[in-house]
């Protein structure tokens, strides 16, 4: 992969450190040049009201206008705020399947949301997962049975921790055949 | 203080006018007339007691003294039309002043009067500025109306179950009878609902929804029945409820089944009786509405629990429409989906126009747990995801590239087909593959693709 994957903060109030993280770890999953750039839209059109919540699929559409002049090969939008699609209660993120954009929010990955003590490292750890997990989609990838797998689905954050950080066999080899050489990204 | 109608319910009546005078025989003399004539009629001495009544009641027309002590009644005026522009003045002088009737007219007076007054052109006048008011309210209450269904009102369907529901919807459009519209989320309760006002006899009128479940339960007596000023803490004005905005109109309580047990009695007795008075307030107010309600809950077990109460149960169901889920209409999705990809692509002028066939088969095969409403939202995904000019399977979510193949059919053999098959696709056709991520050994894979001939 030559182009690379953009990382795009949508009102991300954690750490810059975090997405540098984030940044390095993705660039050896995908052996991609990762680049980390400010947004050139306003999200706030995305919020609504009625659920204090921002539709991912908003999102989604906002990463793609914006990056129409970029070169990245991916857009991963990362946000700390809330997202929703319509006809569920929230979403972790969201992706563009067999395309360019993805986002993933950090909201439900805090230990925080769930009445414990603030846990950076755990943070940091489903965030990679999920992001690695959007990333998937935009490879055309769909979830996957095998519980170890990244691309198993996760509805709630515990479940994310269960799942590993990389592709199974059989989702390596998909990715494979289009021509994405994650680095030894084998099962555990 | 002039006659006023305080005994009596307020209802839609021929109209409201209010005199404003400072001369007391003046004042009684043209309410009286007025109230001969079956107007509503109030009364007020100067400029501060016209603008506190006509902050309590609304009025179809002000006939304003032009010479009044302290605030005149040029400056009425304009207080009146800062708060209503559309609330037709006229203006009452003793000296024919040509100027100020003039400077009256142009701040928008809808006409004046010179003393002495022949009540017979007053009652012409007036009958002029009350219709041009009413009209211009139902103006405003159609816009609204329009604005309301300016989201997809077109029901779509050409299914069986789909054909009854509308052949119910139309005969019972035109009666005055309570239904309660029963489906899952998303199955366009509130369309039906919509649809039913829009060809009833009360379609001038406007359809007020409450989304009951979605207003905290001790705000929805306010909600519904409106406050009086200082009826509790933080009611700085008199507000109308629903119900009153109902008027004439219809009602629409959705989510009734999550009012809670002390509600349900004040509801009963507003339904019973069409009358009510506000939080705070002691005078009776009478409306004339009909009632729609939606539930997608069990009312019968809620009932049966005595979570809801039996007599408000009757009362809500007497026409009952059941709207079928869409995977058991499944022929209406392509209909459905076309019918959504042309809106969504006009409305965000994306150039769409149409569905790759392999996307197709996903919407058609596809359980949709959220109905058409998450029809609708795959549809507007697409359009914002995809490439024109098709649909591609891509662009929809990926819980529906998902299905594609477990939604062959419900028993468990067909999901054990659709969910070997997956695999088997994924692994590229590898048996050991597979058979180690399906937890089963190589023969047992072997005699599963036998028995539901994968590979043929």
């Amino acid at each position: 992969m030559a182009a690379g994957i953009d990382i795009v903060p949508i009102y991300f109030t954690d750490r810059d450190e975090t997405l540098r993280r984030l940044g390095g770890v993705l660039e050896l999953d995908f052996r991609a040049g990762v680049r980390l750039r400010r947004p050139w839209f306003d999200p706030e059109g995305a919020f609504d009201p009625s659920r204090g919540q921002y539709r991912a699929t908003s999102l989604l559409q906002m990463l793609l206008e914006d990056s129409q002049e970029d070169q990245a090969e991916r857009v991963l939008g990362v946000t700390s705020v809330d997202l929703f699609a319509p006809v569920l209660t929230y979403v972790f993120g969201e992706a563009q399947l067999n395309g360019r954009a993805a986002v993933v929010s950090c909201h439900r990955l805090r230990a925080e949301a769930y009445g414990l003590p603030p846990d950076p490292a755990l943070l940091f750890q489903r965030l990679h997962k999920e992001a690695v997990h959007e990333l998937g989609h935009t490879y055309g990838l769909l979830h996957c049975p095998d519980v170890r797998c990244v691309m198993r689905a996760s509805s709630y954050a515990e479940e994310i921790e269960l799942k590993g950080e990389r592709f199974c066999e059989a989702c390596r080899a998909l990715l494979a055949q289009r021509n994405v050489i994650p680095r030894a990204l084998r099962s555990r | 203080m002039a006659v006023q109608r305080q005994e009596t319910p307020i209802s839609r009546d021929a109209g409201g006018v209010l005199v404003v005078d400072d001369e007391f025989s003046m004042r009684d003399s043209l309410v009286h007339w007025f109230e001969k004539d079956g107007y509503r009629t109030g009364s007020a001495q100067d400029a501060r007691e016209a603008l506190q009544r006509l902050e309590e009641e609304p009025w179809d027309a002000v006939l304003l003294d032009i010479k009044m002590p302290g605030m005149d009644g040029l400056e009425l005026q304009r207080r009146i039309r800062d708060v209503d522009p559309s609330l037709p003045i006229i203006m009452i002088t003793a000296f024919a002043s040509v100027d100020s009737a003039v400077q009256a007219l142009k701040e928008g007076a809808f006409d004046y009067v010179t003393k002495p007054i022949d009540p017979d052109e007053l009652s012409h006048l007036v009958r002029r500025a009350v219709e041009r008011h009413r009209l211009h309210q139902e103006n405003l209450q159609l816009r609204q109306k329009v604005d309301q269904l300016a989201t997809p009102t077109t029901i779509v369907g050409a299914s069986g179950p789909m054909a009854r529901v509308l052949e119910l919807v139309r005969s019972v459009a035109e009666t005055d009878s309570t239904v309660l519209i029963r489906g899952e989320s998303g199955t366009g309760k509130e369309l039906i609902a919509q649809t039913i006002h829009a060809n009833s006899r009360r379609r001038y009128f406007p359809i007020v929804p409450v989304n009951c479940g979605s207003v905290p339960e001790s705000l929805l007596e306010s909600e519904l029945f409106g406050h009086e000023k200082g009826a509790f803490t933080g009611a700085q004005y008199r507000r109308k409820g629903k119900l009153e905005m109902a008027d004439g109109g219809t009602l629409f309580l959705d989510e009734v089944g999550t009012i809670g047990l002390p509600m349900q009695v004040n509801l009963l007795r507003v339904l019973e009786t069409k009358e009510f008075t506000r939080v705070g307030g002691a005078k009776p107010v009478h409306v004339d509405f009909r009632v729609i309600c939606a539930t997608n809950q069990d009312l019968e077990a809620q009932v049966r629990d005595g979570t809801f109460r039996e007599d408000l149960y009757f009362r809500l169901n007497v026409v009952t429409i059941s709207l079928p889920p869409l995977r058991e209409r499944r022929q209406d999705i392509p209909l459905l989906a076309h019918h959504l990809l042309k809106k969504y692509a006009q409305d965000m002028n994306r150039p769409f126009t149409g569905f790759d066939p392999a996307a197709m088969d996903l919407l058609v095969r596809y359980n949709w747990p959220g109905n058409v409403r998450e029809l609708a939202n795959a549809v507007e995904r697409a359009m914002v995801v995809g490439r024109p000019p098709s649909v591609h399977p891509e662009d929809l979510p990926v819980r529906l590239n998902e299905s594609s193949a477990s939604q062959t059919g419900d028993s468990l053999a067909d999901m054990e087909r659709a969910h070997v098959g997956m695999i088997l696709e994924r692994t590229g056709g590898n048996v050991t593959r597979a058979a180690e991520i399906l937890g089963i050994d190589r023969v047992t894979l072997y005699n599963k693709i036998k028995k539901y001939h994968l590979r043929s």
